[in-house]
């Protein structure tokens, strides 16, 4: 039996709302993040509207010395830092440290470094103009920008890692972290991820015609998880952080506990048996949430709230199939359902962050979020689960136990078990 | 241009780059730009990039490893305006 692991601090830079406060009336509310960008529209895109916050740079000031701040263009990292930062100011720590903390690492993911700053770099170099570009481009174009900044900012002295796995970096980032305290590696780990859709993240996916084209004229319309009428996904930039404690180790400095995350599994479907590089085989998501209920020691019917992967597109119902296969649940069995994309868009890498945020928000303010945009449920799921199980208004009810999943290109997936802390 | 109105001009230069903010106010040829302004040393290069950008002029990398306190720069920064 490895450590037990709690979640001590939490921050969230989300398409409806910034910071744990106006997030959580967001979710509450049912209220959406999705606008019209009128550049995608200029630009001949299908899709014209994603999931935007609304992000003042100026606010880094507040989490940057003058010279970090001084030449940072890379909204990727400014969403990074953001979440970070907030997340260890709300598990009490302090910010000033002249020795390393050794015992507290970070895993924190993103998808690609932002192409606004590498687009920045190859019309430098193409126009002779190398020796103008400086000595802050390459810290904004690796791709563990976000974790350098965090690192540096918080003096994190065990492992720092930057992951990705597509649309499961978020989900696997947390449970990286959870292994590292759980096998005594690590006492505290910084997780989480982020994302920028600039134009061009945002145009190769709009080539892929996987994007939702329909409600252009309402952007607050246009994500529809779960929905006959949902034609694809919406995009969604943000970034959100979790600190992650040995139980002990955060008992002994008396933090504040939010929750218990008491398992997780990540693999991969191998882009067999129905599996390929977009779409998960579903044999590798049933296994990846079985041995995550395993890893947790709990019994399915405890689940009261499944928090799903569900971005809107034809794969929403094969997923409700996987999620009932493995819970062993269906029709009005089936545990309470929602997707915070209806709200905020697919955030990708950021995705299962920002949405194990709101599983834990959940479990402590005791509600479920609505599922917005759900006015004519798909039937091919509701042959599997009962309608009741996928609110469409806030439910206040006690939630002890969450499963969150997401699944990522390449076949890729992951899966937490968030529970209520209990004193044992 | 004369030497101290370089030297005033480089004030605002540097300001991104330092948080020594007394140190820099008071800035005369000897201040180091490493050791008393606390400049990172990776940030030299952007310093010289936006004096080149100021001035209008041209920093060779010779001229450039010679500016390492405040009055090297200044000597850099007039042999290059005289040359233009």
């Amino acid at each position: 039996m490895g450590k037990r692991v709690v979640v001590t601090g939490m921050g969230v830079v989300s398409p409806n709302g910034i910071g744990l406060p106006a997030f959580l009336d967001s979710l509450k509310n049912g209220r959406s993040g999705i606008r019209f960008v009128p550049l995608y529209e200029e630009l001949q895109m299908s899709c014209h509207v994603a999931g935007v916050p609304e992000f003042e740079w100026d606010s880094l000031k507040n989490y940057l010395s003058e010279v970090s701040f001084h030449g940072l263009k890379g909204t990727n990292i400014a969403y990074g830092i953001t979440a970070a930062l907030d997340a260890w100011a709300d598990s009490g720590m302090s910010f000033d440290t002249d020795e390393p903390h050794w015992d507290t690492g970070c895993v924190f993911g993103n998808s690609a470094p932002d192409s606004d700053a590498t687009k920045n770099v190859i019309n430098k170099v193409d126009n002779k103009e190398v020796k103008k570009l400086g000595s802050r481009i390459v810290e904004q174009t690796m791709n563990s920008g976000v974790t350098s900044f965090i690192s540096g900012r918080l003096g994190l002295g065990n492992r720092v890692v930057t992951n990705s796995t597509a649309c499961a970096t978020g989900t696997q980032a947390i449970l990286m972290g959870y292994e590292y305290i759980q096998s005594g590696l690590a006492k505290r780990m910084l997780v989480g991820s982020g994302e920028h859709i600039d134009t061009y993240i945002f145009g190769t996916f709009d080539s892929m015609r996987v994007l939702s084209r329909k409600f252009n004229d309402q952007p607050e319309r246009a994500s529809r998880p779960m929905s006959a009428s949902s034609g694809g996904f919406i995009p969604g930039s943000g970034a959100a952080a979790l600190i992650l404690e040995d139980l002990d180790f955060a008992l002994a400095r008396g933090a504040r506990i939010y929750a218990e995350v008491l398992g997780g599994a990540a693999n991969s479907g191998g882009q067999r048996n129905g599996g390929t590089m977009t779409a998960p085989n579903p044999a590798g998501v049933i296994r990846c949430i079985s041995d995550a209920i395993a890893s947790a020691g709990i019994d399915p019917a405890e689940i009261d709230l499944v928090s799903g992967h569900l971005t809107a597109t034809m794969a929403d119902r094969q997923e409700i199939q996987s999620w009932s296969n493995a819970l062993g649940r269906s029709g009005k069995d089936f545990p309470l359902i929602n997707s915070v994309k209806s709200m905020i868009g697919h955030c990708l890498s950021a995705a299962g962050s920002i949405e194990s945020v709101a599983c834990i928000l959940q479990l402590i303010h005791g509600f479920v979020h609505p599922n917005i945009n759900l006015e004519d449920p798909n039937p091919e799921i509701l042959k599997i689960i009962d309608e009741g199980c996928i609110p469409t208004s806030m439910i206040k009810k006690d939630i002890n136990l969450v499963a969150k999943a997401n699944f990522g290109f390449g076949d890729v997936n992951a899966c937490l078990l968030f529970a209520k802390y209990l004193k044992e | 241009m004369t030497r101290e109105e370089i030297l005033n001009e480089l004030k605002s230069v540097f300001a991104p780059y330092t948080t020594n903010k007394e140190m820099l106010a008071n800035i005369n040829d000897q201040t180091d730009l490493i050791t008393d302004l606390k400049i990172n040393s990776a940030n030299l290069v952007d310093i010289i990039i936006d004096a080149e950008a100021k001035y209008n002029i041209e920093i060779d990398y010779d001229s450039a490893d010679k500016m390492i306190n405040v009055g090297s720069c200044i000597d850099v920064i007039s042999e290059k305006l005289n040359q233009k």
